[in-house]
């Protein structure tokens, strides 16, 4: 699709002016006045224990607290897709960090002192620390009740087990595939733990106002998803409860459903009339909120002398931490993408979300796809490797295509894998010869991975958007999409400006509040620009048909040969006739009396014909409105010396239907790429027996600005969406996808050592290579 | 409790500030100067980074009590209602934000770099701001708004 007055154009960010100025308003930032407490949580020191009593006795003598409350007070079971907790720990707590009381005082400092003076007495039971072993452990179960928790129709949990959910995919005949295979590669595969490090801390904040009625500030991806699961569990009608949520300071997944907003509900209904605000500490954000979950995926991979892909194997146990909330749906989407984005006749997988006693594992940006592609993207390379194929080469050869069978059954349609291969190895000139290192002990690597995405969602995630028109002809769009950094603001700006007519810059969209902004399933998944897109894109349509009514009656021609253009509607046979849209925004006073109205546009989304997947076989139609697909090489150079590795360059390309906005498009990619480098090469919460051994930025390094590589980045349009605006499919998510396996393989072809655990710290690049030399010395001995 | 003069953004205030309040707290709290965000509280991230006596710091640790006859600038300070400094429309042209909480401290950052440094070569912005940290990014557009603004030599502000 050609690019049009807004779309495809790098117009500057709607909220650009905001956050370079210090206007923008983040939760943190709205300070409340006089009616201000602060709220402080009392967290468990114990990954596994009984609460055998809690004494707030003295917490609650401390001058200047007004009010405590504990797991007792509000016992309501709750949860995204599967309701397996209590916003406070009722009489049991399950990972270090988990809330177990709340203070809410005059000053932060009363706060902090009653949390010290709440006495628990716990007694600590057995955990769970590993995924594998959690998987067959009958005998210390995290939830034993399971089998009655509420849960969504496509999760399916084992009661009796730790497994909040199993998912299988069984196709073809693997054994029959093995044993045709002329090469076979089988690999355990790591990934911890890491923490979405958004740099602003969760926050929240909530009023209970005389009258009854509850407001929430949160820094929230997802306003309808706390509306909704608050309002159940505290019984408010949605009309008792307003969620607004201003800018947010990143999010990655880690505020997606409910964070922290919900531990401040209690404390505010006991205190009409106040604002009870909660920000986290860094250190809680470490040790209190989501984190990506950690991985093991046992891979076997086999192809034919042909090389074609014959046949597959996946055990994945994801370690879903102390409670399923998004973890369940990530062990899903892993399981029926477990083949990547190639095309395999046979496949097993079986893939387990288990309970452990770790923090609770969320959705991080990816949703599990960095996870998997960590182990497929190397046993594509040893595959290759053994076949004698060039690892480019023979991921072509099994790209999915469009119609390519995948691995969940039906067709995959816009596979556009090898359009992305092809560009990235025309940009890189893969192939050519390898640079010299720039020192003695030093060696040069290049290394490649592909990747696909889809947005996991359930088959009726919508979206609404409704858009105003204003008197001087400015247009207000109400969306519950959140601006987390992303850019939607502005991208869904430049989709309604193009379809109605008017200048971007006359377009501005608000930021939700849930009295006055209509539902938005949850910002995740990389599908604003295609679902809330989609709605704001009918709402356009539609104020634009209510426009050309008037008009046409008001220049007495027929609304089809009208067009509007900058804001000015005109007959297309005589444009000098022309009436600005101002003049009829609020309809038309003619001298038969007025016509027309104020013009409001409505839309709504939901994709049509997501189907579910069989809950034995995984097979079915189309799980998913589009797969993103991508590809990345890594130039790495490793010092022989440390093991520490550098990442010199990153070559991507990634095909997204349409470019709405190329500037902010490729600065998703830049953060990707940059998030996925410090997954590969030191991002890792350490857990020991579930207790943290880092919680500060000092322990847990994220990269800055001397560890960018030099990023070349290519975006195509070969294969625009049918369903979406303009051709759009998601982006975001997809970016850090593939950086961390392509670091690997890079580190594979300097010197010749795999890692497989991440993250590739030096430590483990030096050990493996001081390994590996010493197993060469010991075969060149050997007679 | 102690007495503090000081001026923030050219305007005096005088404060009676308790001895464990940071600048930080007082800029947030007491004047309502919410630019400078609070990150980790422990100096590692920059979020809070506020121009002190024309150098950078992290307000999170610099004592209120301290600061008598300071001259403090934060992010409200930079610019004016004709117009915004050229270092922030540079961030503006190069997309060199996304979510925008660490963009305060980048920003005056990036402004005690040029005043000490006006013609930076990459690998000093890079390693001048290496101590604000950034999950969006990626870096390279802040890098590129640093330099484009030093390229042209600073302007107003
Ligand atoms: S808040 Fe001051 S350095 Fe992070
Ligand atoms: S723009 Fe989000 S942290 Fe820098």
């Amino acid at each position: 699709m050609a690019d049009g007055k807004a779309i495809g154009r790098s117009v500057p960010r709607q909220d650009a002016v905001d956050k370079v100025t210090g206007a923008a308003q983040f939760v943190d930032d709205i300070q409340f006045g006089p009616t201000l407490l602060h709220a402080k949580i009392l967290r468990s020191p114990h990954p596994h224990a009984r609460i055998v009593a809690i004494d707030t006795a003295a917490a609650m003598a401390v001058p200047g607290v007004r009010a405590i409350v504990t797991g007792k007070d509000c016992p309501q079971y709750l949860g995204l897709y599967l309701a397996d907790r209590t916003v406070y720990a009722v009489d049991r707590v399950r990972f270090v960090g988990e809330p177990v009381a709340g203070v809410a005082a005059d000053s932060a400092a009363a706060a902090t002192e009653a949390i010290g003076k709440i006495v628990v007495a716990y007694e600590p039971l057995p955990g769970i620390f590993d995924p594998v072993a959690g998987a067959g452990n009958k005998d210390v179960l995290l939830h034993e009740n399971l089998g009655t928790y509420r849960c969504a129709p496509f999760i399916y949990p084992v009661p009796g087990t730790n497994i909040a959910n199993r998912f299988r995919l069984r196709k073809g005949d693997t054994d029959k595939g093995f044993a045709a295979a002329a090469a076979v590669v089988e690999n355990t595969y790591t990934v911890p733990h890491i923490q979405h490090s958004q740099l602003e801390p969760h926050a929240a904040a909530a009023n209970f106002d005389r009258a009854g009625k509850l407001t929430l500030w949160s820094s929230s991806q997802s306003p309808n998803a706390v509306r909704k699961l608050i309002a159940t569990a505290f019984g408010l009608p949605m009309t008792k409860l307003r969620v607004i949520t201003p800018y947010v300071g990143g999010g990655f997944g880690g505020k997606a459903g409910l964070t922290c907003e919900a531990l401040v509900v209690p404390l505010a209904l006991r205190l009409p009339g106040h604002h009870v605000k909660l920000t986290l500490t860094r250190e809680e954000v470490f040790r209190g909120t989501f984190v990506r979950q950690g991985l093991v995926a046992r891979l076997k991979t086999g192809a034919g002398g042909d090389g074609r892909l014959a046949a597959m194997e996946a055990e994945l146990f994801w370690d879903g931490g102390a409670y399923a909330e998004y973890g369940v749906n990530i062990a899903r989407s892993g399981g029926y993408c477990s083949s990547g984005p190639y095309e395999i006749p046979n496949i097993k997988t079986d893939s387990c979300c288990v309970y452990t006693n770790h923090p609770v594992g969320g959705p991080m940006r990816g949703f599990g796809m960095p996870e998997i592609h960590w182990g497929i993207e190397q046993q594509m390379d040893m595959l290759a490797e053994k076949l004698g194929l060039d690892p480019l080469a023979f991921r072509r050869l099994n790209a999915l295509r469009d119609g390519s069978p995948a691995a969940f059954g039906g067709p995959m349609s816009g596979a556009t894998l090898v359009d992305t291969i092809d560009a990235v190895a025309a940009r890189c000139g893969w192939g050519g010869p390898k640079p010299p290192a720039s020192g003695a002990r030093k060696a040069r690597g290049r290394g490649l991975a592909c990747m696909f995405k889809a947005p996991s969602m359930p088959p009726d995630a919508q979206s609404s958007a409704v858009l105003k028109l204003n008197e001087d002809g400015t247009v207000h769009i109400l969306t519950t999409a959140m601006e987390i950094g992303q850019g939607s603001l502005t991208a869904l700006a430049q989709i309604a400006a193009e379809e109605l007519g008017v200048p971007v810059a006359d377009v501005v969209v608000t930021l939700p509040d849930t009295d006055y902004t209509p539902y938005e399933w949850q910002t995740v998944a990389s599908r604003i620009s295609y679902s809330a897109g989609n709605a704001v894109l009918a709402a356009a349509r539609d104020a634009k048909a209510q426009l050309l009514a008037v008009a046409a009656q008001v220049l007495a021609v027929p609304a089809t040969e009208l067009a509007i253009e900058d804001g000015r509607i005109f007959p297309r046979t005589d444009p000098a006739r022309a009436l600005a849209v101002s003049a009829i925004a609020m309809g038309c006073l003619l001298p038969g009396g007025a016509i027309g109205g104020p013009v409001v546009g409505r839309g709504a989304f939901v994709p049509a014909g997501i189907t579910g997947l069989d809950r034995e076989t995984g097979q079915g139609e189309r799980p998913a409105p589009f797969w993103t697909y991508g590809t990345q090489v890594a130039d790495v150079e490793v010092d022989l010396r440390t093991g520490a590795i550098t990442v010199l360059k990153v070559t991507a390309a990634y095909e997204v239907g349409k470019v709405i906005n190329p500037a902010l498009a490729i600065g998703q990619v830049q953060g990707g790429i940059v998030q996925g480098l410090g997954a590969a090469l030191y991002e890792r919460l350490a857990l020991a027996e579930g207790k943290y051994l880092n919680s500060d930025f000092v322990d847990y390094k994220i990269p800055t600005a001397t560890d960018t590589p030099q990023m070349d980045i290519v975006l195509l349009e070969t294969s625009p969406q049918a369903d979406g605006p303009f051709g759009v499919k998601g982006i975001a998510e997809p970016t850090m996808v593939p950086t961390a396996p392509a670091i690997a393989n890079a580190v594979y072809d300097a010197i010749g050592v795999r890692i497989r655990d991440l993250p590739l710290s030096a430590e483990k690049v030096l050990a493996a290579l001081k390994s590996k030399q010493a197993g060469e010395k010991f075969v060149r001995r050997a007679p | 409790m102690k007495t503090v003069t000081l001026t923030v953004n050219n305007r005096p205030h005088t404060l009676t500030p308790s001895p464990e309040r940071t600048l930080l707290d007082v800029l947030r709290e007491d004047l309502g100067l919410t630019g400078a965000k609070r990150g980790c509280d422990a100096g590692e991230c920059g979020a809070c980074t506020v121009l002190l006596n024309g150098k950078p710091v992290n307000s999170c640790l610099v004592l209120a009590v301290e600061l008598s006859g300071a001259a403090v600038v934060t992010i409200e300070g930079l610019g004016g209602p004709d117009g915004l400094d050229r270092l922030q429309q540079s961030f503006i042209d190069n997309f060199a934000l996304q979510c925008g909480y660490c963009t305060p401290g980048m920003i005056l950052m990036g402004k005690a770099l040029l005043m000490q440094n006006p013609h930076p070569t990459e690998a000093e912005v890079k390693e001048f701001i290496s101590g604000n940290l950034c999950r969006c990014t990626g870096y390279e557009n802040i890098v590129k708004a640093i330099m484009a603004v030093a390229g042209g030599g600073e302007g107003n502000g």
